[in-house]
């Protein structure tokens, strides 16, 4: 038998990380509920009057998925530092990095693209406008990978710590206040009818730049935490 | 006498290993042949586990080298990981996923030994067990199908931290029977065991850390 080519070995970790997800079903529907908990809190807490949350729907829903995206990072690593198969990850024939994506890709598959198939619904919760809806997803679309990526480096550091909770949000928040400002103010944007590629455009570049610079990073922090 | 695996040697020069401004160990050398064994003793906390990670390159040593056939361990990276196999403390199985779907990853992640999974699974005395879920299995049997890694990927190096761990006398044979033939064809091992290893063969290199 011929060694698994690296296709072939990042198809059958991203299977093994969906079928993982699969099994803890409950663990991983946690972040969704609180995306949605949350957002729909907000009318009961603030008052139903239609424009006021019309004005505020963008920035509740992005708030409200940064948050659930932070909830739901630990689990990208945790698991497979305490049972030791990071240990093997690592000390596997093929580059890290790559496997990282893998690892970001089946996280992201799991906690992040629920996230857009809900959010038609909420946006209706919040009456924003259809246009508006479109450009919530297309932001949600490009701005929910970034959020997995940039966190996994956040987690590669703190993975090895016992209480790395607290020092994880502190360094992954402020990186993630880029994301949530262009996202936000374009779904602001293109409910006053405004022009928002600009904002898209930028989003788009974070993408980018997290995909091509993030499993490099993630990789080498997880080699500094374990050893 | 048949060597399956490719002539090798893995070399140590002069590692020290510094753990919370103790020195653990320093100045150590040693080399390791096709067919040798390394068994490294000493008492709790005198580095057994550190050296072993630094073997397998999880860590890298404060001080000194290490070289497979004669490249630095660091350079060559992957192509050094897909000639070790490592089994530690933990034991890298997922409690989720069933025996058999712990060690078809593992496989994907090494260099495949043409064992089948049901040849391995047998061997380790866990046939029968290929769909059980690993959180069912009793520490002993996880052990096993962590150990069961080693059979299923080809790899002429085993790095083994505590093998014997929850193992019975029985399991303890088993275990003692693979590392035997991994030997006698021509693999490598570097071992750390609390209980006494039955080795067949002479070729033996014995490195305390507590002296």
């Amino acid at each position: 038998m011929k060694p698994a080519t690296l296709p072939q070995a990042f198809a059958i970790l991203l299977r093994r990380d969906l079928t993982l997800a699969y099994r803890r079903r409950s663990e991983m529907i946690n972040p969704l509920l609180f995306f949605v908990l949350v957002t729909a809190m907000f009318p009961l807490g603030i008052g139903a009057d239609p424009a006021l949350l019309r004005d505020i729907g963008p920035g509740i829903i992005w708030v409200a998925a940064l948050l659930a995206s932070l909830l739901s990072l630990e689990t990208v690593f945790r698991s497979d530092f305490d049972d030791g198969s990071l240990e093997q990850l690592l000390l596997s024939p093929h580059p890290l990095s790559i496997l990282m994506i893998a690892k970001v890709l089946a996280h992201w598959l799991v906690t992040g693209l629920p996230l857009l198939i809900v959010a038609p619904l909420l946006s209706v919760l919040l009456n924003l406008s259809h246009e508006a809806m479109r450009t919530l997803l297309i932001t949600l679309a490009l701005g929910t990978p970034v959020l997995s990526l940039i966190g996994a480096i956040g987690v590669a550091l703190t993975v090895g710590l016992r209480k790395g909770g607290t020092i994880l949000s502190l360094l992954v928040l402020p990186l993630y206040v880029p994301v949530l400002i262009f996202a936000a103010s374009a779904v602001a944007n293109s409910d006053a009818g405004l022009p928002v590629s600009a904002h898209l455009s930028l989003l788009a570049a974070l993408l980018v730049l997290a995909t091509s610079l993030s499993p490099a990073a993630t990789a080498a922090s997880l080699r500094i935490s374990m050893s | 006498m048949t060597h399956t695996y490719p002539a090798a040697t893995l070399e140590a020069r002069d590692l020290a290993c510094i753990r919370d401004d103790r020195t653990l160990f320093d100045t150590l050398s040693f080399t390791l042949e096709a067919g040798q064994a390394l068994l490294v003793e000493g008492r709790n906390g005198s580095g057994k586990t550190s050296l072993l990670r630094i073997l397998c390159g999880i860590r890298q040593p404060d001080e000194g080298h290490i070289h497979w056939n004669g490249g630095d361990i660091y350079r060559l990276a992957t192509g050094y990981n897909a000639a070790t196999a490592w089994v530690g403390h933990k034991d890298g199985i997922k409690l989720e996923l069933s025996a058999e779907e712990n060690l078809v990853f593992a496989r994907s992640l090494g260099t495949p030994s043409g064992l089948d999974i049901a040849e391995a699974l047998d061997a380790m005395e866990l046939g029968g067990f290929d769909d059980v879920i690993a959180i069912n299995l009793s520490a002993g049997q996880k052990r096993r199908l962590a150990l069961a890694r080693l059979l299923v990927t080809r790899s002429p190096l085993w790095i083994l931290d505590e093998p014997f761990t929850s193992l019975d006398t029985h399991g303890i044979s088993l275990i003692e029977t693979m590392i035997n033939k991994h030997l006698s064809d021509g693999g490598m091992l570097a071992v750390t065991s609390h209980h006494p290893v039955a080795l067949d063969s002479t070729d033996i290199t014995h490195i305390n850390l507590s002296d």
